[in-house]
């Protein structure tokens, strides 16, 4: 009997753990465009998620502008409608903003540029937070669709344990998969991604290849807004979320990306999987409000004993 | 206290104690309660952006986890008042105590990850005690009262009182950071966060400064957490361990100038009255509106003046008048006269018998596969000049990197007058009589010629007066007297590899490694140079040069070692080094060598 309770526990926390685990991951994949490969500390990465979630709302729930497309398909096809948006929102936060402390005009100076990049996203993260709490109210909101309330049932496998997958996290899962395989193959194989790569790794070569390198940025920035974004909009699905829901997650995606190795977008990936697990599976043995706190000793643990991250090659502590 | 700061720092002290008694004069002006709160939270703020700025600002260890010790101090405060029943008199040192063992915790293991890591890893610290301290259901912690015994428990009717004790507070932490600023310390954390290695080449234990920093940083973290709880009564994880509370020591510091001791104070004059009025005034109606112009505000000050308000204004009114300022600076040097006597301590020791002073044996390093130095031997005798030449990838620099400490060594001695060498820290082999220079220079561009000068001098261990004397020394024996007074910032290429060979210099080195000090000159430059070095050795200095410049090298080295793909290709006088036929090889390929 309580060997089976363990086993239905155990099995839901692996199941919850890769669902939840990869769309964190993409989630870990717009923050790894931009901090990991570009190396631009940007703050305001929660706050893109947030505006992803809202964007998917008021496009599906509020402003009812694809209610034709029902409960079902909405959510999802409003969640991916946020990649534009933001993509666009990105790229201008880049153009106007990021780039004047960033890139080409940072290469050699003084804390390569990290104190105002700091300040700088520091502040859009505030702009956008109360900004959004002007617009959109700080009253929690969710997207409903039924979804979320549905679960298959796998089992009972074992002494009655049974697998729940909760509908709305199940696609969510499948979606955000589906987003981070475009983005990969995107980025492997086409001109712009090895542009992209180019830009970031080593912008003043770049330049000398004919790189557009401001321009490489500013659609690399764009992709990390956008891909952050869609995350946002999936997890809507399934969490309620206010102006400032940011927060909670920037600090995962952050661990996600250093735990997945710095400059590997499959690395933020599994980072973000990673996370993922810590938590799920964290909350079988510890209080709920000591969960965040697991995710934050796992991330120092990796940090200090294997700063290169679990799938990073090359260590760059110094 | 370095020598010469004297009037400086009078200065500083002058206007601190103008504006304190101007600020707290205003402070009898205001009535409403909510303005008097607003009053004691400016200095509050400012001190903990103070606090930060010892760590962040000079030593550049960018922290975004400083909320640790604001929190911490809250903490101790509140709770040794509940359940001890102490006054805070107690609980603040107490609070102090216990941030600088959480920030010796804390640095240990952080310490060793540099940039971006360590940066990140001082975000989790808050968090991680944030949740904890919520699981052990400390959510909302409030003071007890006791207004009997009023000034005993640090609680007054008079609000004013409490901005009083705001500003003392204030006036020590500005103290203490302009202490740091003017002494080795702060010239230290300088150097660190301009370029660690260079620091540690210059005999700086880069380590020790950077706990030391991190652990007065975070004792003046918790003066402020303690006293802002026993202002605002009531601690809460979020509000005390928050994220915002770090932000708000980075943004006060940034947006009023990094690194200097009135950047966050100005910053704090500006941002939070600016803050709390817009939340009073326009947060019923628009909730967040503060938020909104606290984010545009600090966004138009970065693009505008990236290292803050200070620094901007500073650099503009010392541009306006930096003929007048250079004269003034350079006039200020004391006992620049009994510089002119040579040192004790600067007097070569006599050479010690026949025996070489530097001896590298069967020296190899390996990066994975590749055999960046592979048994490489040589022996320089005193007073001799060694050229070291190769190809591009020869690994000359690793082999100066190995022999600074900078890179351990797979196998392989080398003994500096028969001592070993290898093993140390690289500001130990400094000590031990090893000047370096590296092939980026990097200068302190806001600080005068003669205080980069000073922090090779304070490297090797030396008391402030000597530090002085010798750098003054070294800035004479390459040249660049005349210049001491000159921020570096305004000097030519050719005046900062000068200036980095006097701070090598003024740690009184034995042997000098210099790696490619003429890169990037032009050829009349090069001789300047050129003949700087050469004088060195007829002085007695023993110098072992890394160089690309053929001809330059043909003049000036006594000896070649030739070095290709790790392996000592040929050792020996430079014109028989040069018709060897395995190193024109190396230098222009076989190809060359058959057309000959």
């Amino acid at each position: 009997m309580d060997l089976g309770i363990l086993v239905e526990n155990v099995l839901n926390a692996v199941t919850a753990g890769v669902t939840i685990g990869c769309i964190y991951g993409l989630m870990c994949i717009g923050l790894g465009l931009i901090f990991g490969i570009m190396r631009i500390v940007n703050f305001a990465q929660g706050e893109l998620l947030m505006l992803g979630m809202f964007t998917s709302f008021y496009l599906v729930s509020e402003g009812r502008i694809l209610s034709f497309l029902g409960p079902y398909w909405g959510p999802f096809i409003g969640a991916m409608c946020a990649a534009p948006a933001l993509f666009a929102g990105g790229a201008l936060l880049h153009r106007f903003l990021i780039s004047r402390v960033s890139g080409l005009r940072t290469v050699g100076s003084l804390d390569e540029g990290h104190f105002g990049q700091l300040i700088v996203t520091l502040g859009i993260s505030l702009i956008l937070q109360n900004g959004g709490q002007i617009l959109f109210g700080s009253t929690p909101v969710a997207v409903r669709t039924p979804l979320s309330s549905q679960a298959f049932e796998v089992g009972p496998i074992y002494q009655g344990a049974t697998v729940f997958l909760n509908k709305a996290k199940l696609v969510a899962f499948f979606v955000a998969v589906l987003a981070a395989v475009v983005l990969y193959l995107v980025l492997e194989y086409t001109r712009l991604g090895k542009a992209l790569r180019a830009a970031a790794d080593n912008p003043t070569a770049a330049t000398y290849m004919g790189i557009d390198v401001d321009r490489a940025y500013r659609i690399a920035f764009g992709l990390g807004s956008g891909i952050t974004a869609v995350a946002g909009g999936l997890m809507a699905t399934y969490i309620s979320f206010g102006p400032f829901v940011g927060f909670d997650y920037v600090i995962i995606m952050y661990s996600g990306v250093v735990l997945g190795g710095m400059g590997s977008i499959f690395g933020a990936f599994w980072g973000g999987v990673t996370v993922g697990f810590v938590q799920q599976f964290s909350a079988l043995v510890l209080p709920p409000q000591l969960q965040n706190a697991a995710i934050f000793v796992v991330f120092l643990m990796i940090v200090l004993l294997r700063p290169q991250g679990l799938f990073g090659r090359s260590a760059e502590r110094a | 206290m370095r020598q010469g700061a004297g009037p400086h720092l009078r200065r500083s002290l002058t206007v601190l104690a103008a504006v304190s008694i101007i600020y707290l004069l205003a402070t009898l002006f205001v009535t409403n309660s909510y303005y008097q709160l607003i009053m004691t939270l400016v200095p509050v703020w400012a001190l903990f952006g103070v606090s930060w700025n010892i760590l962040s600002g000079y030593g550049g260890q960018l922290s975004f986890g400083h909320a640790s010790f604001f929190g911490i101090g809250a903490y101790t405060v509140t709770l040794a008042m509940v359940y001890w029943g102490l006054t805070p008199w107690v609980g603040i040192p107490l609070g102090m105590l216990l941030a600088a063992l959480a920030a010796v915790l804390i640095g240990i293991p952080t310490f060793r990850l540099r940039g971006h890591y360590f940066a990140l890893s001082m975000l989790a610290y808050p968090l991680a005690i944030l949740y904890v301290m919520q699981y052990l259901g400390f959510q909302e912690v409030s003071i007890p009262m006791h207004r009997e015994h009023g000034l005993a428990y640090m609680e007054f009717a008079e609000p004013r009182i409490y901005t009083l004790i705001a500003v003392l507070l204030l006036i020590g932490g500005v103290v203490v950071s302009m202490v740091i600023e003017n002494s080795r310390f702060g010239l230290a954390l300088l150097a660190i966060r301009q370029n660690e290695l260079a620091a540690e080449a210059a005999g700086i234990n880069a380590r020790r400064w950077k706990m030391l920093s991190l652990v007065v940083s975070g004792m003046l973290g918790a003066v402020v957490g303690g006293f802002y709880a026993r202002v605002l009564l009531v601690v809460t994880p979020e509000s005390v361990f928050g994220m915002l509370v770090s932000a708000q020591a980075v943004v006060v510091t940034l947006f009023g100038g990094v690194a200097s001791v009135w950047g966050p104070v100005i910053g704090a004059a500006i941002l939070v009255p600016l803050a709390e009025t817009l939340q009073a005034e326009l947060g019923t109606y628009l909730p967040g509106i503060q938020g909104v112009v606290y984010g545009i505000a600090i966004i138009a000050v970065m693009l505008l003046s990236p290292d803050g308000l200070f620094w901007t204004v500073r650099d503009r009114l010392l541009r306006r008048e930096t003929p007048h300022g250079v004269s003034e600076v350079t006039g200020l040097m004391p006992d620049a006269g009994s510089g002119g006597q040579p040192l004790a301590a600067a007097t070569r020791p006599a050479s010690r018998g026949s025996g070489p002073l530097l001896q590298v044996e069967r020296l190899s390093r390996s990066f994975g596969g590749l055999r960046a130095v592979s048994e490489v031997s040589f022996e320089i005798t005193e007073g001799e000049i060694l050229g070291i030449i190769g190809p591009n990838g020869a690994g000359k620099t690793t082999l100066f990197n190995v022999l600074n400490g900078v890179l351990a060594a797979d196998q392989g001695s080398a003994r500096l007058d028969g001592r070993p060498m290898l093993g140390k820290k690289t500001y130990g082999v400094c000590r031990m009589g090893v000047g370096r220079t590296i092939q980026v220079v990097r200068s302190f561009p806001r600080l005068p010629v003669l205080d980069n000068v000073i922090v090779g001098a304070y490297g090797a261990g030396m008391s402030d007066r000597d530090a002085i004397a010798r750098a003054i020394r070294a800035l004479e024996q390459v040249g660049l007297r005349g210049r001491a007074g000159v921020a570096a910032g305004q000097l030519t290429n050719k005046q900062l590899r000068l200036m980095e060979l006097a701070r090598a210099l003024a740690g009184n080195p034995r042997l000098l490694l210099l790696d490619e000090t003429l890169a990037g000159l032009g050829r009349e430059e090069c001789d300047e140079v050129l003949a700087v070095l050469a004088q060195l050795r007829a002085q007695g200095m023993t110098i072992c040069i890394i160089e690309h410049t053929m001809h330059a090298m043909m003049r000036l080295a006594d000896r070649f070692v030739v070095l290709d793909h790790g392996r000592v290709l040929a050792t020996g006088l430079p014109r028989a080094v040069v018709e060897d036929a395995s190193v024109i090889e190396a230098y222009l390929g076989k190809k060359w060598l058959t057309r000959r």
